[in-house]
């Protein structure tokens, strides 16, 4: 696996291209090494810089007798390295007022069909972008694109979530337009997502009715680190004995903030109060966006006014 | 939950206090993890076993210091020890609770050579 991202190594694709990444070993004589890799075009094209360095740690002192041994602070978090980049991609996000959600959930939920029938029905009101993550294959993507919105895809070949690395690097794929949503469909997995913050405003959990009403229970990182729960597939439940009251209650137990709306992406029931939540998401980051660049400007009407000051 | 994954950040952390501080070799790690983090302890330790092999941190002894789960009961407006994420109050046996502590994973010190 790679040791940048944690990614498996050389296997991360973004729309079948190799990721970007940089290597760097520390050996075991102290020896560090690293070297980067840019891989682009498929075989054809393929330009290749490759660059090694090599350091060597001072000399230790080896008096008989004389242990070398001594203690180092870390205290350091140990998805610091994650974090980092998570927060490197929100601040970009923030930037640009784009209201950006985590989807995730146990494969097969129907995620990438409520995405697509959410892009139909925001057609002319609001633009979407999209960051599709799989282990392989790039079929959600073109179910994206056959909607008419932008979408990227990661395969994080043998890596079961994505984490904020691979998900800058699609960023910079693709177009973001000033104020829009991005969407991140996360790795079919209910369990490692729930660890890795991408840089999302809010991780989105969607629990269809054809699984286990006990599922926040039994996944409760999940469901405690979800803003809101979809609950999908809403028109079979007259053919289920699915219990919605109760799937509520374990969700509320392991988070009792949790929002949750119940929805079909076949019939369209509950999409409008889906869509309203939304709305309202990108309504609140292109405001923020706004509050930073006007604040922005009257600070530089202040400098400029002071200088005007300063030199009559 | 992804304990590999994990095992490959405690790495990269020791990797880069290495470069940071001069040692070549990491003898004994500890960690914080605590009780709600998610993290199995026994597939931690196999796999920092498997992600050190050949590292700075061969052979490296794995000390885990466990932090206990608390909570905050709405009900009660107190903190409580929680078991689990979806755990019940000791006092009222509601599950308005709020995890406070207890989700930690964290590289605290290393002894070094």
């Amino acid at each position: 696996m790679c040791t940048t991202c944690g990614c498996g190594d050389g296997e991360v694709k973004i729309d079948g291209v190799d990721a970007h990444h940089e290597h760097e070993h520390v050996h075991a004589d102290g020896t560090t090494h690293s070297h980067d890799h840019e891989h682009s075009g498929e075989g054809r094209e393929h330009p290749h810089t490759h660059s090694h360095q090599h350091s060597y740690a001072p000399a230790h002192s080896h008096a008989p007798g004389v242990s070398t041994k001594r203690m180092v602070q870390i205290e350091q978090d140990i998805l610091s390295k994650n974090n980092a980049y998570a927060a490197e991609n929100r601040q970009r996000l923030a930037e640009r007022g784009i209201f950006t959600l985590n989807l995730v959930s146990s494969p097969g939920s129907g995620k990438t069909t409520l995405l697509c029938k959410t892009i139909e029905m925001l057609k002319g009101k609001e633009l979407v972008t999209v960051i599709e993550g799989d282990q392989q294959t790039s079929q959600d993507a073109e179910r994206i694109r056959a909607t008419g919105a932008p979408a990227i895809q990661i395969n994080t070949g043998k890596g079961c979530h994505l984490d904020a690395h691979m998900v800058g690097h699609a960023m910079g794929k693709l177009e973001l337009p000033e104020g829009s949503l991005l969407m991140i469909e996360n790795v079919g997995n209910l369990v490692c997502p729930a660890a890795f913050d991408l840089g999302e405003a809010h991780k989105v959990v969607i629990l269809s009715v054809t699984e286990g009403e006990d599922k926040p229970i039994k996944y409760p990182d999940m469901f405690r680190a979800a803003t809101l729960m979809l609950m999908n597939k809403c028109d079979l439940l007259p053919y289920l004995s699915f219990k919605v009251d109760a799937a509520i209650e374990f969700a509320r137990r392991v988070n009792p903030g949790i929002e949750v709306i119940e929805v079909s992406a076949t019939t369209g029931q509950g999409m409008d109060a889906w869509l309203a939540w939304l709305e309202r998401g990108a309504v609140e980051a292109r405001g923020q966006r706004q509050e930073t660049v006007d604040s922005l400007r009257r600070r530089v009407a202040e400098l400029e006014g002071r200088l005007a000051a300063g030199s009559a | 939950m992804h304990e590999m994954s994990l095992a490959e950040g405690v790495l990269q952390l020791m990797e880069d206090a290495a470069r940071q501080q001069d040692f070549a070799k990491v003898t004994t790690v500890w960690l914080e993890i605590g009780q709600l983090s998610g993290v199995e302890v026994e597939a931690m330790k196999f796999c920092f076993d498997a992600v050190t092999r050949d590292s700075i941190a061969d052979g490296a002894r794995l000390e885990i210091i466990a932090l206990p789960g608390t909570g905050w009961c709405m009900e009660c407006s107190l903190t409580v020890p929680m078991a689990e994420v979806f755990g019940e109050c000791p006092h009222c046996g509601g599950h308005q609770m709020q995890v406070t502590g207890g989700t930690e994973m964290r590289v605290k010190e290393l002894e070094v050579a």
